[in-house]
Parts: C-alpha cells; sequence; structure tokens
C-alpha cells in the first residue's frame, strides 16, 4: 500500500490523487462551502492550525536532520549552522525571507567549500 | 481607481493577473519549487509523476509531507492522513478569500474551481491586490494569476528534473536546502498567533525524533502530539490570563 509497493504504471498517480489531490482540495471545497458561517478565531481552528503547523514543521526538521541527496553528505552541524543563522538573518532583517535563505545557502556552501 | 480601467475587458484582467505571478513572492515560489523538484526526484518520483503532483495538489506544504511518506513507505491511509492534516489550514484561507471576490452575479462552480489555486503565495498576492480589481473582474483576474502559477511551477519542476543530473553536487546540496528554509521563514511569519511558534518549535524537534521513533507514522505523530501539546499551553496561558 506504500508508494513503491505496486509495479502497475498508473499506482503512483492513484496514490498522489487519493494521499494529494482528494486529500487537499477537501479543505478548499469545504472553506467555499463554508465562506464566512465559521469564525475564523474559533478554538476548533486553533487547534487544527497547531496540528498542521507542528506537522510541516517535522517536516522541516526531518529535512534537516535527515535529508536525501547531495545533502545527506554534508555534516549535521553545518546543516543546523546554516539554518539557524540563516533563521537569526531572516528575524534580524525584520522577516525578510529572502535574506533568511540566501545566508542559509552561503553559509552551507561556504562550508561545502571549506570541507566542513 | 482610474475609469479606463474599470471599463476594460475581462481579457485584460486576465493577463494582469497572468503579469501578477511574476513578482517576488512568484520568484519565491518558482525557487522553492526547484527545491520541491529535486526533493521528489532524490524520492524516486519521477517527473511525470512530480509535474501532476504540483498540477492536482498544488500546496507545497502538503506535496513535501507526501514526498516525506513516499519516503518513509507509508501506507496509502496514513500518508492521506498526514497530507490531509497539513492541509487544513488551506480551508480559513478560502473562507477569507472567497468574500473578497464574490459578488453577487458569481456563480458557485467558477469558486469551487478558482479555490484549487489557493496556496500561500496566491492567496497573499490576491489578498494584496484584489482590492485594485473591479469587484466584477476579480475572479477573473485570480484564475490568470492562479493559473499562471501553476503552469510555471510544472515547467519549473519539468525542466529541474532534466538538468538535476548534470549539477554539481554542492549544488544540488543547496537547492535541497531551499525547501526547509523557505518553510522556515514562511511558516514564522505567517503565524498569526504565539501558539503558532510554539507549535513549529515543538514540530521541528519531535520531526526527526519520531523519525528514529515511529518511522513510518513520524509526521503523523509529531503533528498530532506537537499540535496538541502546543494547544494545551495556550488553554493553559489564556486561563493563566484570565485568572
Amino acid at each position: 500500500m506504500s508508494y513503491f509497493s505496486n509495479g502497475a504504471w498508473w499506482w503512483p498517480y492513484l496514490f498522489i490523487l487519493v494521499a494529494g489531490f482528494a486529500a487537499t482540495d477537501v479543505w478548499r471545497f469545504l472553506g467555499v462551502y463554508l465562506g464566512g458561517k465559521l469564525s475564523e478565531d474559533s478554538d476548533l481552528l486553533v487547534l487544527v492550525r497547531t496540528m498542521a503547523t507542528a506537522l510541516v514543521a517535522a517536516v522541516i526538521g526531518n529535512l534537516i536532520v535527515f535529508p536525501g541527496g547531495a545533502l545527506a553528505h554534508t555534516s549535521l552541524a553545518l546543516r543546523i549552522a546554516a539554518v539557524a543563522l540563516g533563521f537569526v538573518a531572516y528575524l534580524a532583517s525584520g522577516k525578510r525571507m529572502v535574506v533568511g535563505i540566501a545566508t542559509a545557502e552561503l553559509l552551507l556552501l561556504a562550508g561545502l567549500y571549506l570541507n566542513f | 481607481m482610474s475609469s479606463p480601467d474599470a471599463t476594460a475587458p475581462r481579457s485584460t484582467w486576465f493577463l494582469r493577473g497572468v503579469r501578477a505571478a511574476f513578482s517576488l513572492p512568484g520568484l519565491i515560489l518558482i525557487s522553492s519549487f526547484i527545491g520541491f523538484a529535486a526533493l521528489a526526484k532524490d524520492a524516486g518520483v519521477t517527473a511525470t509523476q512530480a509535474a501532476f503532483m504540483t498540477a492536482t495538489v498544488w500546496a507545497l506544504p502538503s506535496m513535501v509531507v507526501l514526498v516525506g511518506a513516499v519516503t518513509s513507505g507509508a501506507a496509502l491511509p496514513a500518508a492521506m492522513l498526514a497530507v490531509t492534516l497539513s492541509a487544513i489550514r488551506l480551508m480559513p484561507m478560502v473562507m477569507v478569500l472567497v468574500p473578497e471576490m464574490r459578488t453577487r452575479m458569481t456563480r458557485q462552480y467558477v469558486l469551487y474551481l478558482l479555490a484549487h489555486f489557493v496556496a500561500v503565495t496566491s492567496w497573499v498576492l490576491a489578498m494584496e491586490r484584489l482590492k485594485r480589481v473591479p469587484p466584477g473582474m476579480r475572479t477573473t483576474y485570480y484564475a490568470g494569476l492562479g493559473a499562471m502559477l501553476v503552469t510555471t511551477n510544472v515547467i519549473v519542476v519539468t525542466v529541474v528534473y532534466a538538468v538535476a543530473d548534470a549539477l554539481p553536487s554542492a549544488v544540488s546540496a543547496a537547492l535541497l536546502m531551499l525547501t526547509p528554509m523557505y518553510f522556515l521563514t514562511s511558516l514564522w511569519g505567517s503565524a498569526r498567533e504565539r501558539v503558532g511558534h510554539v507549535a513549529m518549535v515543538l514540530g521541528l524537534v519531535l520531526g526527526p525524533f519520531f523519525h528514529i521513533l515511529l518511522p513510518r507514522i513520524d509526521l503523523l505523530a509529531a503533528g498530532l502530539i506537537g499540535g496538541t501539546a502546543a494547544y494545551g499551553w495556550h488553554l493553559w496561558r489564556r486561563k493563566a490570563r484570565a485568572a
């Protein structure tokens, strides 16, 4: 039942349609349907938002601690340092994403160049 | 708004929406889709599947969660649950956007179709620019913006797949770093209350923790437990304040 468990060509597409398309668009459609009926500050929505935020943050954490591909050949210390300093730069620049992302990327490349 | 704009034909407003896709948020989005393509390729997803995912899911956090579930070998129901949990945030976004676009003449099915384009970037751009579009032209404008963003990024994903193997490994590493950095900053910036930041820090730590402890349902466990803990903190703080 996992993405690669079935050899049929259509299985990954069905997997994407069910676990991806249906799983996201149901909330978009519900948003149109409910439009204005539910208060944005209701307690249920706060809980839902914290769960969604923690889940996406968990993905970020995994991508930094257990990356794949070429990033897996870099040291954990370098990745954490690049991300942490990039985040500090983002906050210090008044939450400008471009600054945060560019700082992290430059530090990562500099670290790779210096063989950290 | 000057009068010639109010009388501009529908096609003009569609094209103005298309043009709005080429802006700073649009460019940042392209760079994060470059990162996504690198991530998906690394997970063993083919170019066609990644392009299909881009067009049908169209919400980068959910797509990254989906690829994460693919990598960890999650079964279909677990993957669906994790993705749907990451996508709930789209509902309040749509609920806020719909009244901006709807007029008495708007057909309901048009809103359902346009809702598919809702994701952070198009939403931010729309909330900022729809005010300057005549009410009757807003759905048209948003259709141009959404369609252009989706089309561009489907092309971006396909191109990255084609050239990725030729890239030096330092560049590939840098591309794979784009996604976590993009989400780290955009998620922090979009959190509406302090509790969002608490949930984020918990998730960042619990993700890798559960990745070792419960590899197949790591994201789900981190989301449910981290989110509930953050919510508990929120209730406790509210009570402490009221007392």
